[in-house]
């Protein structure tokens, strides 16, 4: 059985990578492949990585407020190029109120500071669709 | 029997009868720390230690207690929160309430396309204008954010790294045409544009290039800015990238030896650079490794200062540096703890003798802080100041067994990772091979670790959580303001006068080329209303864009 295999990705000008890092490094001992995008990735980059790289789940990260923006924008590409099938996950500083809006969305969840990695890890299998 | 033989013999005595048949009924947990800590200190563990060459008097070498021979008793640190966000109208208005709250100073956010040299404009700034910190363009916004707020009166900061030439020649010339000459400002500048690549990576430009900027600014302010320092170290950014308390403090440390290096190599002489040298850095809840941390750095810097690099003038030997508390200890989880955080912090902070402090606001895990929280980050300080005596004694905790054995400790290890810097090339090439990276990235994921074992307690997090969500008021980013600043840009771009603006770039991309200091190019261009994004473009074609190493 195939492994999950997840995109990690950062999109605009935010360069906070900490949390990113520590998920790749965490959900990597859990069995799964996830490649990480790096920084200063427009939505399309990211979309054409997630279609390269053929990922089950596409984790998004912001901290600086952005998120309202990019993160629907990366869900309607992905829908154009007919990924329908990706878990979205969001992740980083993402308040209460964005959250509900985000879901509407596309977003499957997002995960706020303080969330363990094996809550990600279980989230992802229980959720993930192939 | 000699003393500490004597001592030697009575606590292997109290270890073998009174501790042991306490310890039978009551044994101890496991201690989780980063370093290792024995149960007690004594005056075996500082046995070493000798006060005239290890600790010295306040005001003199090694500096240990501190840099000054009255500690707080004549005045105070600096309060120094950083702030800014949305329009300069709004920067301005909360720097005024800041200010009208007790703060000494002004210490500008800007967003992240301005930090980026990026335009409001600009399709890469969609969605961040105004969001993270205050949107600043052109000298036309920075003549707002000051309206009204007396130049030469206060202390200007700035958390803009790599395009800090431009920023600090718009601030210079602002306060010019409200005026105040450049040279009666007091300015710290965030020069260290190093740690940009393994932080926050809010890096525009290659190492040289960057590095040519920040040495052309400082070679610049040695001649023309006689109140202004220079921050030639950031451990505040590795540290909430995740490093240990050591690697923090030997990366920031390693760090300004590279711009001490390249100022030497442009024939500055040392006390030149040393005597305007100062540091940004990271303060915890760890609350004795942070006080040790403080006075290890203050010892191992005079003496590095001397030894090293020869330095002669005491303020080149003086290590002055001003704390942030820890944004990465915030936690969303039950936020008011929060203020319990950064009161610790800030009292280790003061506990080591920091010369300004910014205390961080308790939504921070939300957003950015509103007047009330950023209000209650200032009063933190303030009650530390006015309400606890810690600041009426040079030093307190100077002669604690515990405190002068941990900050021997914390030099030492100090010492030693500068060396694993130093086998691996300096810092630029530790940088440049990914060996930092790699270091900070492990360190992190191994604290996340700690945290889900729950070897290393957060409270709110994975001990003592409650369902409970918590109820408060954050601040929320106008939609407005990006139209409003690219409407800003649109219109500034019409009214000035564009011939001059394109000359001004003209003679900067020549100059950019050559070996020219770019200060007065960069005066011209800033003064003709060319913007952040114009200018950090011709300085993008001239020295390229940072491309990390792969991950």
């Amino acid at each position: 059985m195939r492994r999950i295999r997840v995109l990690l990705a950062k999109s605009g000008l935010d360069g906070h990578d900490r949390g990113v890092k520590v998920l790749m490094m965490g959900l990597r001992d859990e069995g799964m492949e996830v490649i990480y995008t790096g920084l200063r990735q427009t939505p399309e980059q990211i979309v054409a990585t997630a279609l390269e790289e053929d990922v089950d789940v596409l984790g998004l990260s912001s901290l600086s407020g952005g998120h309202n923006i990019f993160f629907p924008k990366m869900i309607d590409m992905l829908r154009e190029k007919g990924m329908d099938n990706v878990l979205i996950i969001g992740g980083g500083i993402i308040p209460e109120e964005d959250v509900q809006f985000l879901k509407k969305k596309g977003v499957s969840t997002i995960f706020g500071p303080g969330t363990s990695i094996k809550k990600i890890a279980d989230y992802i299998r229980n959720h993930v669709r192939r | 029997m000699d003393r500490l033989a004597e001592m030697e013999k009575e606590q292997k005595r109290w270890e073998n009868t009174t501790l042991k048949k306490w310890m039978e009924k009551h044994p101890e947990r496991e201690i989780s720390s980063e370093l290792p800590k024995q149960r007690l200190y004594t005056l075996q563990d500082i046995a070493n230690l000798d006060y005239l060459r290890d600790l010295g008097f306040p005001g003199e070498y090694p500096y240990t207690r501190g840099l000054n021979p009255t500690g707080y008793r004549s005045r105070l640190w600096h309060i120094a929160e950083s702030s800014g966000f949305g329009t300069p109208e709004d920067t301005n208005k909360r720097w005024k309430y800041l200010i009208d709250q007790g703060q000494d100073g002004v210490s500008l956010s800007c967003d992240l396309p301005t930090q980026l040299g990026y335009d409001p404009d600009d399709p890469l700034a969609e969605g961040q204008v105004g969001v993270v910190g205050g949107s600043c363009p052109s000298l036309k916004e920075v003549e707002t954010m000051f309206d009204g707020i007396p130049m030469d009166k206060i202390r200007i900061r700035g958390s803009t790294c790599h395009p800090h030439i431009v920023l600090y020649s718009m601030i210079m010339t602002a306060a010019e045409k409200k005026g105040t000459p450049r040279d009666r400002l007091t300015m710290v500048v965030n020069s260290d544009v190093l740690n940009e690549y393994v932080s926050r990576h809010n890096y525009i430009f290659p190492p040289e290039g960057a590095l040519r900027l920040t040495l052309d600014f400082m070679e610049y302010g040695m001649k023309h800015l006689q109140k202004t320092s220079y921050l030639l170290g950031t451990g505040y950014t590795v540290a909430e990238a995740g490093t240990t308390i050591v690697q923090a403090a030997a990366i920031m440390v390693a760090t300004a030896f590279a711009y001490i290096e390249r100022g030497l190599e442009r024939g500055i002489p040392i006390d030149e650079i040393a005597s305007r040298a100062g540091f940004n850095i990271h303060v915890g809840t760890s609350f004795f490794e942070e006080i040790a941390k403080f006075r290890a750095l203050r010892r191992l810097w005079a003496r590095l200062m001397k030894e090293k690099f020869g330095a002669k003038r005491e303020t080149s030997l003086q290590f002055r540096f001003g704390p942030g508390t820890g944004g990465s200890l915030l936690t969303a989880q039950q936020p008011q703890n929060n203020i319990v955080r950064v009161s610790i912090a800030a009292l280790a902070a003061i506990l080591g003798g920091a010369h300004f402090l910014h205390t961080s606001s308790f939504d921070e895990a939300y957003s950015i802080p509103t007047e009330e929280s950023a209000s209650l980050a200032i009063r933190t300080q303030h009650v530390i100041a006015y309400e606890t005596g810690v600041v009426d004694v040079i030093d307190p905790l100077g002669g604690s067994y515990y405190v002068e054995a941990l900050t021997d400790q914390i030099e030492n290890e100090i010492l030693d990772y500068l060396k694993k810097i130093e086998a691996r090339g300096g810092i630029i090439k530790a940088i440049e091979s990914g060996w930092i990276q790699s270091e900070i990235a492990q360190s992190a994921y191994l604290k996340q670790r700690d945290i889900e074992s729950g070897k290393q307690v957060v409270v709110g997090v994975n001990k003592f959580v409650s369902d409970e969500e918590p109820v408060f008021k954050i601040h929320r980013s106008d939609p407005n303001v990006a139209h409003d600043m690219r409407e800003r840009v649109t219109k500034l771009k019409k009214e000035r006068d564009n011939n001059a603006a394109k000359r001004c770039l003209a003679a900067l991309e020549r100059a950019a080329t050559g070996r020219d200091n770019l200060v007065p190019f960069v005066l011209e261009a800033v003064r003709n209303y060319a913007t952040m994004g114009e200018i950090c473009g011709v300085l993008r074609g001239v020295f390229g864009e940072y491309r990390p190493p792969s991950c």
